[in-house]
């Protein structure tokens, strides 16, 4: 009922559309309703053989009703659909808004298949909520309101069978079927949860399947999750088609109850047979508003989940917030990091334990150790994804928990091990490091990062549905956004790990050519070039274990001298 | 009329519950008209002068039996319909998942794998309405009408005349309008992946639009997206809701006329009061069923465009000729060399062959070791041993039995594979395991994870070996989930052993640890891996290097570092890079 009355509230902006929508609505059914009832009039009215001129006023009723109720429920159709759709823009962007400040502590734990359903296809979903929960109801009621009016004025106890018989319609045969079929709904979509990871680890798994010879099980599972899905709907089936025949059956009973309470009011002449005719017609067409109150109510649990796990996420703390009075980032950024100690949710053992090493300005540092040392965590926290469980950063003296986060991340450039592209042209991939950059300053970043070939190329699709860019070209296109950033601090999060011995070279040579001057962090599992660095701090099992220059290291001879030797040993 | 070949097909074979449901549509109509006619009676009766109401009771026991019997009738016709319909997409679903498994690996890895789950599953059930809905609409639409005009031309000629000239219609705007309906529908279909791809791509890099602190300014692109959407979503709603109002409108000026004219004749006395409300009653349905056969059209829109996709890959997989083996595979036969005679394959729709004229022989108990640059075809090679491919030309054997001529099950008992990025099903890390082989003990599960390097990291999970890994589970690295499959190897314990790039996300220390490990398992199997780090092929007894699709040299390490070509280069630019 929460989720329900907050995704209600959402349509306030548009609360006077939706009420629009529902009058006019109404209008429609009562056109109806005057259509049959004037009908029924002029059939009536002219068995008694009048002039053809007494049938004047049916005539002219039976063609504007019949025109109004066609033009009426275009334009209700109309607009409740297209202020369904606003409020749905509203509610992608809401949920936009909550998204971003979790990214990408919080969303960790989901994969982005999953966020993508939510924000698609939960968000359609609600749809119906919209168009089909809040309007009709409304609509119901005003036709209910109009219909004991006109048969109250003959009789009240007509009016009051008749009232009984829609609110069947209305309320009591929605209850029913919907208790009947609770939990239909939400068997389903288990079901359809439970279809599609099989479906996924078919498609994706194909091979294993073959060679372990599992085929003929995994699609006997799919098969089993088919029919129990099946089963259900088939269920669901049985009691929707019930929902209409009820009300079909409540419609009739109304309809014999006005004839029965209200025939011998014709003997004692308070009702003429004309009217009783049209009173009978228009309960009839009265019944229209009723029918999709029950799809409104089937769906309801559904729709009520898919709202539960929008909230789910737009209600998740961000890890990281700004705080109220947010510093800029200081001038001078000397880096020190002091007592650093972080470990993941979920986990009982900290990724940093305890970690403290300082970056002078200009400084060149390397992070160095095996994998799942700690290194990349280091740069979560530099680039404040992530809070510290312990200790702190600072940047030229302020502590980065003062400064706007923001800021702090327009200040430090990060090229990592994957460059993710978006689906734009190369411009705007670029443009998101220097929103207001001209064209030639795009140029020349391409050309300092080696990627001239780019340059007539400024508005060809790049990312997953354009241009193939190679690993390599993808890390300079990185090197061209780190060169338009313009940061002073540059962190290298094992940026060339992905690239072959020659690239991997080239590469390198661009970097230390536009990083030159500034302060400089490289994350490496790979050992190469360690003479360029200041001091190279070396890490393994979240703990500094060694710190030094590279000779000194390898003078040492511990944990990074072998680490060296191994490495480069086994090379030819 | 929006009859889709493959779906009349499908239809063909489930036929019974259909034609069911169609005879229990015609006895509901017949029920209406039996309805409109006792309660034209029952209004006949209140406006007789003697009124006395006697003759009202019958005939509205009656009224109440009719619509009593029509509510049942239809309500049964709906749910024949319905099985039929489960049926039909019972046997689709089925032969969907199998078309997909015997299009193999190679075809399921080529497709995006979204939108192959979504054909497979959100196809079927888009069918739903087309089978459910439009046809047993169509069949009443068929049916309804004419019982209708049967029961009004003796009542009353001049109206049935009416109607009959009115009926056609609706039929003829909705294929007019349903023309540009069809249109608009495609495009919106386009839209709406646009924007599902918009917001993939924004979710996927939220992390990097933060890094440059854009995560605010790139709001306005889902704005955008999104109000495209509506506005091309409102254009196909707005055909729709005009395509309803015109067939509304001709139905109710068919009313309008004909209530009308009754009217008009009424006063005259050309035709009797009865039959006049009987007729009044009855043309509302005989338009509406006409009319709803436009919105259950557009209803099943949607599965005909999803019938489409589903049968390409139906199609696809029919035509595809497999040989398929029955041989059995015993022990002793694997002890035969695996011959590659002249083979050749072209992947379809392709130019240029991804294999051309490889010939050479594995013998058994061999390390064989493929490289080459990208593309130059050692994963086809791989496929072709794995057999998700066949070859196009040329002989794969077994000694001298063409593999094809095995069943493909022992064949593969024979294999063991560790794919590049090997695929973790969503269940726990044991059940991955003991895929490799069901009946494995506690202990053989822990020497394959010690083995493989991993013993360390499962412990370190919270529950261990019953931890949940895949999908849905925890996620491992690229590197671990290599080892876990290397692990499945180690269970396996096949005579053949495939690798594919076996430790390429390992770091060197963890390499180092595990190549002991490795030269275990290969020993005394017939291996065939495919590397570029060259210290893990050096040792191989043959190396074989391919580019563009043919073997370009091949031998020993110490025999191709003593040649100019591809592998001396290649062991050349590593040196330097160290």
């Amino acid at each position: 009922m929460k989720t329900f009355l907050r995704l209600t509230g959402l349509t306030r902006p548009f609360a006077w559309w939706m009420l629009l929508a529902a009058l006019i609505g109404f209008a429609a059914i009562g056109s109806s309703i005057g259509l049959l009832m004037t009908s029924a009039w002029l059939i009536s009215r002219a068995s008694l053989l009048p002039p053809a001129s007494a049938l004047k006023f049916g005539i002219v009723g039976v063609r504007v009703f019949g025109g109004a109720r066609g033009l009426l429920r275009y334009a209700e159709r109309l607009i409740s659909h297209n202020t369904t759709f606003r409020i749905l823009t509203r509610l992608r962007l809401w949920f936009y808004d909550a998204l971003e400040p979790l990214a990408p502590a919080r969303l960790a734990s989901f994969r982005s298949a999953d966020l993508l359903k939510r924000i698609t296809d939960d968000i359609q979903s609600l749809e119906n909520i919209y168009s089909r929960v809040l309007a009709p109801p409304i609509t119901a009621m005003l036709v209910t309101a109009l219909v004991w009016a006109i048969v109250g004025t003959w009789s009240l106890n007509a009016a009051v069978g008749v009232l009984f018989c829609q609110l069947m319609a209305g309320i009591l045969v929605p209850f029913i079927t919907v208790k009947a079929a609770q939990g239909t709904a939400k068997g389903i979509m288990q079901q359809q949860a439970e279809q599609q990871l099989l479906a996924v680890d078919m498609v994706q798994g194909l091979g294993e399947l073959h060679v372990f010879g599992m085929l003929e099980n995994h699609l006997q599972r799919m098969h089993e999750a088919e029919e129990k899905k099946l089963a259900l709907e088939k269920k669901s089936a049985f009691f929707e088609g019930l929902h209409e025949s009820l009300s079909g059956l409540a419609m009739n009973a109304a309809v014999i109850w006005v004839l029965w309470s209200m025939l011998p009011m014709i003997k004692t002449g308070m009702v003429s047979s004309i009217t009783l005719t049209a009173i009978i017609f228009g309960v009839i067409a009265s019944f229209e508003a009723f029918l999709p109150l029950t799809g409104a109510m089937q769906h309801m649990e559904a729709d009520i989940r898919a709202g539960d796990r929008l909230f789910e996420i737009i209600d998740a703390e961000p890890e990281v917030k700004a705080p109220q009075h947010p510093e800029p980032l200081p001038v001078h950024h000397d880096i020190v990091v002091k007592a650093l100690c972080f470990t993941y949710p979920g986990s009982t053992i900290p990724a940093i334990d305890g970690v403290s090493f300082s970056v002078p300005q200009g400084g060149r540092t390397a992070i160095v150790g095996p994998s799942g040392a700690g290194k990349s965590t280091i740069t979560s926290l530099l680039v404040r994804f992530w809070n510290p469980s312990a200790g702190s950063i600072s940047i030229g003296g302020r502590d980065m928990a003062s400064l706007d986060p923001e800021g702090v991340r327009r200040g430090i450039a990060v090229v990592s091990q994957r460059t993710y592209l978006f689906g734009q042209t190369v411009r705007e991939n670029l443009l998101l490091a220097a929103p207001g950059a001209d064209d030639k300053t795009l140029k020349a970043a391409l050309s300092a990062a080696g990627l001239e070939s780019l340059h007539d190329r400024l508005d060809d699709w790049a990312g997953q549905y354009g241009m193939n860019l190679s690993g390599g070209e993808r890390q300079r296109l990185a090197i061209a956004r780190m060169i338009l950033q313009d940061a002073p601090v540059i962190v290298l999060d094992e940026a060339t790990a992905n690239l072959d011995a020659v690239n991997e070279q080239a590469v390198l040579d661009t970097i230390d050519r536009v990083s030159a001057g500034k302060t400089l962090i490289a994350i490496t599992h790979r050992l190469q070039r360690m003479e360029r660095f200041n001091q190279i701090i070396v890490l393994n099992k979240g703990v500094v274990v060694e710190e030094g220059g590279h000779e000194d290291l390898l003078r040492l001879n511990g944990f990074y001298a072998g680490m060296w030797r191994l490495q480069h040993e086994t090379m030819l | 009329m929006n009859l889709d070949k493959n779906l009349i097909r499908l239809l063909k074979e489930e036929k019974r519950p259909f034609i069911l449901s169609g005879i229990l549509g015609s006895i509901g109509a017949l029920m209406l008209i039996c309805q409109a006619w006792a309660l034209g009676g029952i209004i006949e009766q209140l406006f007789k002068a003697s009124g006395d109401g006697s003759g009202i009771l019958p005939l509205s026991g009656l009224f109440a039996l009719f619509s009593l019997l029509r509510m049942l009738t239809n309500w049964a016709g709906s749910q024949a319909a319905k099985r039929g319909t489960i049926r039909i997409r019972q046997k689709l679903s089925h032969r969907l998942a199998e078309a997909v498994a015997d299009l193999g690996p190679t075809f399921a890895r080529s497709e995006q794998s979204g939108r192959l789950v979504t054909t497979m599953l959100k196809g079927v059930e888009s069918i739903d309405a087309y089978f459910s809905q439009y046809i047993p609409q169509l069949l009443l639409a068929l049916v309804t009408p004419v019982l209708i005009l049967a029961a009004v031309f003796p009542s009353d000629w001049i109206a049935g005349a009416i109607m009959v000239v009115s009926a056609p219609l609706i039929p003829f705007f909705m294929i007019v309008i349903g023309r540009s309906a069809k249109a608009a529908t495609e495009k919106q279909w386009t839209t709406m992946s646009r924007m599902s791809g918009y917001f993939l791509d924004m979710l996927q890099g939220l992390t990097t639009l933060k890094l440059f602190a854009q995560e605010k300014t790139r709001r306005n692109g889902i704005e955008e997206a999104s109000e495209n959407f509506r506005r091309s979503t409102m254009k196909v709603l707005k055909i729709a809701f005009l395509s309803s109002l015109t067939l509304e409108l001709v139905g109710t000026i068919g009313i309008a006329v004909v209530a009308v004219n009754i009217g008009l004749r009424l006063t005259s006395g050309a035709i009797p009061f009865r039959p006049a409300v009987f007729i009044l009653l009855l043309i509302p349905d005989f338009y509406l069923t006409l009319r709803q056969l436009g919105t259950k059209f557009h209803a099943g829109m949607e599965g005909v465009t999803a019938s489409k996709e589903m049968h390409e890959i139906l199609d696809r997989s029919a035509s595809l000729k497999r040989a398929a083996g029955k041989l059995d595979l015993p022990k002793a036969a694997i002890s035969r060399p695996i011959v590659l005679d002249d083979i050749g394959f072209t992947f379809p729709g392709s130019q240029k062959p991804a294999l051309e004229a490889v010939s050479c022989t594995l013998l058994p108990g061999t390390v064989t070791a493929l490289t080459g640059p990208s593309g130059a075809g050692k994963s086809t090679l791989m496929n072709l041993l794995l057999r998700f491919i066949e070859p196009g030309e040329g002989k794969l054997s077994l000694g001298d039995v063409p593999v094809a001529n095995y069943c493909q099950a022992a064949w593969y008992r024979n294999i063991a594979w560790v794919p590049q990025h090997p695929f973790l099903f969503n269940a726990t890390i044991r059940d991955n395991l003991l895929m490799a082989r069901p009946e494995a003990t506690y202990e053989e599960i822990e020497t394959a994870l010690r083995q493989a390097g991993l013993v360390e990291m499962v412990s370190s999970l919270p529950d261990g070996l019953e931890t949940m890994i895949g999908e849905q589970g925890a996620r491992l690295s690229g590197g671990e989930a290599q080892r876990l499959s290397l692990a499945r190897a180690f269970l396996k314990d096949a005579p053949i052993l495939l690798l594919d790039e076996p430790t390429s996300h390992t770091d060197p220390i963890l390499e180092t640890r595990l190549r002991a490990a490795m030269a275990e398992l290969m020993r005394g199997r017939t291996v065939v891996m495919i590397a570029h780090r060259l210290e893990s092929i050096r040792n191989a007894d043959r190396i074989i290097v391919l580019d563009s699709g043919r073997v370009v040299q091949s031998g020993t390490h110490e025999e191709l570092t003593a040649t100019d070509g591809f592998y001396r280069r290649a062991v050349l630019s590593s040196m330097e890079a160290a």
